[in-house]
């Protein structure tokens, strides 16, 4: 920071580029498409123009929208139970070898095991399809969360921890006052994983349960319509999907400036 | 300097054997008496370090015992309420700001933020960070992140500053200021200090007793006197009696290491 409060002027500019050019590149990408399906006259069943694919988003959006509504919500509550369940493993783990021994690998039997290959025996269980939506979502979500919180509650300074050893710290002040926030980093980088995972279990999931109706997210829409060879509706709902995974990423890329950026080396803002 | 209710730490035949077999330490016996600042000086790896933590409680004694004699029969619980560690780095929390950090000892005490906050900053000011208190660690130098892990040390009002090489990542300049000013406080103070260093120069200018101890399994081999008068400052780094001590204490470590380990080994700090 400059002695005025101001980002200098290289650094403002590093920033802009680093918006600016994406964005470019994005944009030059959709008009080349754009040009090269009019010129070559290539129909919407194999490549729909992107301003058709515009007009779909737009003549559909109600429905559109309720199925990107109800993709984000799966999203959003597999990730917060994720979030529950990985954090109280995390801790259990980490305060007791016993626990981790006892738990670990059935976690990990978890993560190495393709949705795809549970979902069926999900759905058969499950009392809906929105809960075995949920639980597949939840566990792809789950692991990467667990094992970074389990190694950032290990990561505590061993200096620090001898201290709170020296001034008898009670378990949950170590907890507190220590272990958290030293797993911080770490809980936020497997966060960035699981926000993104969370999304794919979603729409993974809801491919695999081959869910249809009303109450159903965008999965279904791209299914619904690639049985009906709705191209620019398959290519709108993919939009759709990219979109939400664009804002999960960028909201949880946020949240961990704000969270770490005071202190954490990995979102500090450096002077050159 | 034991005085008649007797030392106010007394290591008896402390050993320390880890679970892989090594052996830090060998038999150490020595008494340390109030309010004196005395010097384990040793090379890497003579157990000096492990004798502080021992006597901190951090780590187990695994033959002989260290008490507490001038504080009755109460044991080391009693004892860990009067003890603040110096670790080699600054061992800061680095999410919480300086206040925080310096808070610690006592919020883990159950003392609140208002309730200690004439002590924090009594606590800072003795470091002369007061200015600081509201910056995070990353923000101050290396000689200031050290000041404050001295400031947290101190707010607990110690009997007992265990200090584990407190200095010995900082730069020459900073490492003399902090000399200076840690030995201007404990004249003021007179907590007792056991000061953990590798430095001839560092142990001959603060103590007023050096503990000389070898290399693995360390021992001590000799308990020297300093007895030249406090306050120190640059008259006496410059005096001939500094210099002597300096001398007799390096011969001392010399003679003590192995042969192979002694040949090739030169100190490169100045006095």
């Amino acid at each position: 920071m400059s002695d005025d409060g101001l980002v200098p002027a290289p650094e403002r500019k590093r920033d802009t580029l680093a918006t600016v050019i994406p964005i470019a590149v994005g944009l030059l990408a959709i008009v080349l498409w754009e040009v090269l399906v009019k010129v070559r006259g290539i129909p919407e069943y194999i490549i729909p123009a992107p301003t058709r694919i515009a007009e779909t988003l737009w003549q559909q959006w109600p429905d559109l929208w309720g199925a990107t509504q109800f993709t984000l919500k799966i999203t959003f509550w597999s990730l917060a139970i994720a979030i529950v369940l990985s954090v109280l493993f995390a801790v259990a783990f980490a305060l007791s070898r016993w626990v981790e021994m006892s738990l670990f690998p059935f976690a990990v039997v978890l993560q190495v095991t393709p949705i795809v290959a549970i979902a069926p025996l999900i759905l058969i269980y499950a009392p809906s399809t929105t809960v075995a939506l949920l639980i597949c979502a939840t566990l792809v979500a789950f692991f990467p969360l667990l094992s970074n919180t389990v190694i950032g509650l290990r990561s505590a300074d061993h200096n620090l921890s001898d201290l709170f050893t020296l001034y008898r710290a009670s378990l949950w002040q170590r907890l507190r006052y220590l272990l958290i926030p030293s797993a911080l980093p770490y809980f936020m980088a497997g966060l960035k994983i699981a926000g993104g995972l969370s999304l794919i279990g979603a729409v993974v999931a809801e491919f695999t349960a081959g869910a249809a109706g009303r109450e159903t997210g965008l999965a279904s829409r791209i299914l619904e319509a690639s049985f009906r060879t709705q191209i620019p509706r398959m290519f709108a709902a993919l939009v759709l999907v990219s979109l939400c995974g664009i804002a999960i990423f960028l909201f949880f890329n946020w949240l961990s400036r704000f969270v770490l950026g005071s202190w954490h080396e990995s979102e500090l803002q450096r002077d050159r | 300097m034991v005085d008649a209710v007797g030392p106010l730490i007394r290591l008896a035949g402390v050993s320390k054997r880890y679970t892989n077999g090594t052996v830090a330490l060998q038999g150490m016996s020595l008494d340390i008496g109030q309010h004196e600042f005395v010097s384990f000086l040793g090379p890497s790896g003579c157990g000096k370090s492990t004798a502080l933590r021992m006597i901190a409680g951090l780590s187990d004694v695994s033959a002989g015992e260290i008490t507490w004699p001038a504080m009755g029969q109460s044991a080391q619980r009693t004892a860990a309420d009067t003890i603040g560690f110096v670790f080699q780095e600054p061992t800061l929390m680095p999410w919480a700001r300086v206040f925080d950090n310096v808070h610690l000892p006592l919020r883990l005490k159950g003392m609140s933020r208002e309730a200690a906050r004439n002590d924090v900053m009594a606590a800072l000011d003795m470091v002369g960070l007061t200015q600081f208190a509201n910056v995070f660690p990353r923000e101050l130098s290396g000689g200031m992140k050290m000041r404050v892990s001295i400031a947290r040390a101190l707010v607990m009002k110690p009997r007992v500053l265990l200090m584990d090489e407190p200095f010995a990542a900082l730069d020459e300049i900073t490492r003399l200021k902090l000399n200076n000013d840690l030995l201007e406080l404990w004249s003021k103070n007179r907590w007792t200090v056991i000061f953990v260093t590798h430095s001839v120069y560092e142990s001959v200018y603060l103590s007023n007793r050096i503990v000389v101890m070898t290399a693995r399994p360390g021992r001590v081999v000799a308990e020297i006197q300093n007895p030249a008068s406090y306050p120190r400052g640059p008259d006496y780094r410059a005096s001939a009696a500094y210099g002597r001590l300096c001398v007799d204490v390096s011969k001392t470590l010399q003679e003590a290491l192995p042969a192979a380990a002694a040949t090739p080994h030169r100190t490169s700090a100045t006095p």
